[in-house]
C-alpha cells in the first residue's frame, strides 16, 4: 500500500510533515552539497533580522547529555542579503515552499522584515520567532508574555498576505495562555518549542562553558518537553502547530503528529547527523505500515 | 564531505594524554592536509572534530590529545572498532603558494596536521623547517617522522628540558630559521605571537568549539578582515591578514 505522507499547514500543502528547523539548516546550500534536498516537506531558514549580525562571542556550542547548548545569537546577514543572495540561491536548489524565519528587537523590526519578506514568491509561511533565548532586548521578551507575543502578530498581520506562525518559548510558565494570546491577535498557526534555556560550567575552571553563560538547549533531551506543549496547545487552539524539539526519529515525527502537530521540525539532530530529516522521510512509510496508518494527516491529534 | 564508517586498525598512545589512531576507510574526500573530521563518539550528542595528521588511499591518519569525555572514549577504542565519520570537511592548508622555504609551526596537539603538509611540500621539492613546541620533554611526538619526511625539525620545550628552551619564536630566531612562508597549527597565544614576529605571509589553522563542523549552525564562526567566517567551513585554514587578533 501507498503511505500518504502529504500535511497541509493553512493551504499550504507539503508532500510530508518533515522540515528543518531554522538555524540547523543554513539557507540548504550546504545540505544541497551532500544529498537532494527536495525530499524534504519544506525548509525553515536560518532567523533573519533587519541588519546583519554577526551574533555572539565564542564559545558559543556546549554538549550536554542528549543535547547541546547553543547562543549563536542570531547571526545572519540580513534581510536584504537574504532576499538578494540566499533565496535566489535557494531557488535554484529547493522548488518546493519555504518558510521565512523572522526575529527582531523591537516591533517595527519585525514588521519592516515580514513586509519585506511576504513580497517573495517561494516564502509561502513565515515564521516569527519570538523566543530566541540569545539575544537581550528582543527575541524571547516577546515570547515569554501574552501581551508582546499579541502585539507582535497583531503588528505583522497587519502587514503580510502570508500565514503566519508564531514561534513559542518554552520558557514560560503558562504556553497555553500565550498560544491562545498569539491566536486571538490573528496568528495562522503556531511552532513550538524554541530551545530552553540552559547553562552549564567548566568545573575545571569554575566559569561558563558558553562565552554569553547561558544558551538555548536542545536535542533529544527536550523531545518529552516538546510533545507536552504541543500536545497543551493543540487542545486549547485552532490554528496548525508546527513541533519541534528533540525529533530525531520517524517514531518521534509519529509522536508530534499524535500530540497534535500537523508538521514536524528537526533540529538539534541535524548537527549531529547531517542525513536526519533524510533518513526520517526515507523511514516513515516503514514506521507507518508498522502502526497501521495510511494517511499521516490522519493522526494529527489524535491522541485526547 | 562524505560519510565514512572507518574501521580502527591501531589505537596507540604517544606520550601520556596524546594518541594516534590508524582507520580503514575512504578517504576520497579528504583534498588537502589541514581539513578534519568528525568522529561519532558512542553516547555523545555532537561529533569529535580531530585534525588529519595523514592519509592515503583507503588509510587515514589522527592524532589527538584526551582532553574529556569523547576523546577519552576514543582512546579506549580496540582493533576493529567501527567509528561513523563525517570526512572532507573544511578547507585545509594551500600547499601550492609560491615558496622556496617554508616553516612550518606546530605547537602542542597543534603539531598533527602539519605531518601530511610537510609529506606535501616535501614532494614538491621544498625546503621544509619544522619547529614543534611542547611543554616539555615527555610530552614531544613526531620528531623522528618528520625528520624521516626529510625535514629539518628544530624542537622548543618551554621548561628547557629538550631541545631550545622556550617558545617556537625563541627557536625559529635562536635558530636563525630562514623561510618566505610559514604555516602553523596550535595553541591561540603562539599563532598570535607568530603572526607578530615573522614578517613573511603565513597560513594559520584555527580552533573553536563546533556545533556541527560543517557548516550549518553557525556555532564557530569569527570575525575576520573579510568579515564573518565559519572556521569549520571557511576554516579552520586562514592567512595571516585574515586574522583580527
Amino acid at each position: 500500500m501507498v503511505r500518504d505522507l502529504s500535511t497541509t499547514l493553512c493551504d499550504v500543502e507539503l508532500d510530508n510533515p518533515v522540515v528543518p528547523a531554522s538555524g540547523t539548516f543554513g539557507f540548504g546550500a550546504e545540505m544541497a552539497d551532500i544529498y537532494d534536498i527536495n525530499c524534504l516537506g519544506s525548509i525553515s531558514v536560518k532567523g533573519t533580522t533587519r541588519e546583519a549580525r554577526f551574533g555572539n562571542p565564542t564559545p558559543r556550542i556546549a554538549e550536554c547529555s542528549s543535547g547541546l547548548i547553543n547562543s549563536v545569537g542570531l547571526q545572519n546577514p540580513g534581510i536584504d542579503t537574504v532576499i538578494s543572495h540566499e533565496l535566489p540561491h535557494l531557488r535554484k536548489i529547493f522548488r518546493k515552499p519555504i518558510i521565512a524565519n523572522i526575529s527582531g528587537f523591537s516591533i517595527e523590526e519585525y514588521v519592516e522584515c515580514c513586509s519585506k519578506i511576504d513580497k517573495e514568491e517561494q516564502v509561502e509561511i513565515i515564521e516569527v520567532n519570538v523566543s530566541c533565548p540569545n539575544v537581550h532586548n528582543g527575541g524571547m521578551a516577546f515570547g515569554t508574555s501574552a501581551e508582546s507575543a499579541a502585539a507582535v502578530t497583531a503588528a505583522v498581520k497587519a502587514v503580510t498576505t502570508k500565514p503566519v506562525f508564531i514561534k513559542l518559548s518554552p520558557n514560560v510558565t503558562d504556553i497555553v495562555s500565550i498560544a491562545r494570546a498569539c491566536e486571538e491577535a490573528g496568528a495562522d498557526g503556531l511552532t513550538l518549542i524554541n530551545t530552553m534555556l540552559g547553562m552549564r560550567i567548566d568545573i575545571a575552571r569554575r566559569r561558563p562553558v558558553i562565552a554569553n553563560k547561558m544558551g538555548g538547549f536542545s536535542g533529544r533531551a527536550i523531545f518529552p518537553i516538546a510533545v507536552r506543549m504541543v500536545y497543551q496547545v493543540a487542545n486549547a487552539c485552532h490554528i496548525p502547530i508546527m513541533g519541534c524539539g528533540g525529533v530525531a526519529t520517524a517514531e518521534d515525527v509519529i509522536e508530534m503528529m499524535m500530540a497534535g502537530a500537523s508538521a514536524v521540525q528537526v533540529g538539534a539532530e541535524n548537527l549531529r547527523n547531517p542525513f536526519a530529516c533524510k533518513q526520517i522521510i526515507d523511514s516513515l512509510p516503514e514506521v507507518m505500515e508498522r502502526l497501521g496508518i495510511e494517511r499521516l494527516r490522519d493522526i494529527i491529534g489524535v491522541v485526547k | 564531505m562524505k560519510q565514512v564508517v572507518f574501521e580502527v586498525i591501531s589505537n596507540r598512545q604517544l606520550t601520556d594524554s596524546v594518541y594516534q589512531m590508524e582507520l580503514a576507510g575512504n578517504t576520497e574526500a579528504i583534498t588537502a592536509p589541514g581539513q578534519f573530521v568528525e568522529l561519532s563518539v558512542e553516547g555523545l550528542f555532537l561529533r569529535r572534530p580531530i585534525s588529519v595528521c595523514n592519509y592515503d588511499d583507503g588509510k587515514l591518519t589522527l592524532i589527538y590529545k584526551v582532553v574529556g569525555k569523547g576523546t577519552k572514549q576514543m582512546a579506549e577504542l580496540s582493533v576493529g572498532a567501527k567509528i561513523d565519520t563525517l570526512t572532507g570537511l573544511g578547507n585545509g592548508f594551500n600547499d601550492s603558494i609560491e615558496c622556496n622555504a617554508p616553516l612550518l609551526v606546530g605547537g602542542g596537539v597543534g603539531v598533527p596536521p602539519l605531518y601530511r603538509l610537510a609529506r606535501n611540500l616535501i614532494a614538491k621539492g621544498k625546503s621544509v623547517t619544522v619547529v614543534l613546541g611542547f611543554n616539555t620533554a615527555s610530552e614531544i611526538f613526531y620528531k623522528e617522522e618528520f625528520e624521516t619526511l626529510g625535514a629539518n625539525v628544530v624542537v622548543a620545550t618551554a621548561d628547557g628540558s629538550y631541545g631550545i628552551k622556550g617558545f617556537v619564536t625563541d627557536a625559529i630566531k635562536e635558530a636563525d630559521i630562514k623561510s618566505d612562508l610559514f604555516y602553523s597549527c596550535g595553541p591561540l597565544p603562539m599563532l598570535k605571537a607568530l603572526c607578530s614576529t615573522l614578517d613573511i605571509d603565513g597560513q594559520i589553522s584555527l580552533e573553536e568549539r563546533m556545533g556541527c563542523g560543517f557548516g550549518i549552525c553557525m556555532g564557530c564562526s569569527i570575525q575576520t578582515a573579510s568579515g564573518a567566517k565559519r572556521v569549520c567551513k571557511e576554516g579552520p585554514v586562514f592567512g595571516k591578514e585574515e586574522i583580527l587578533w
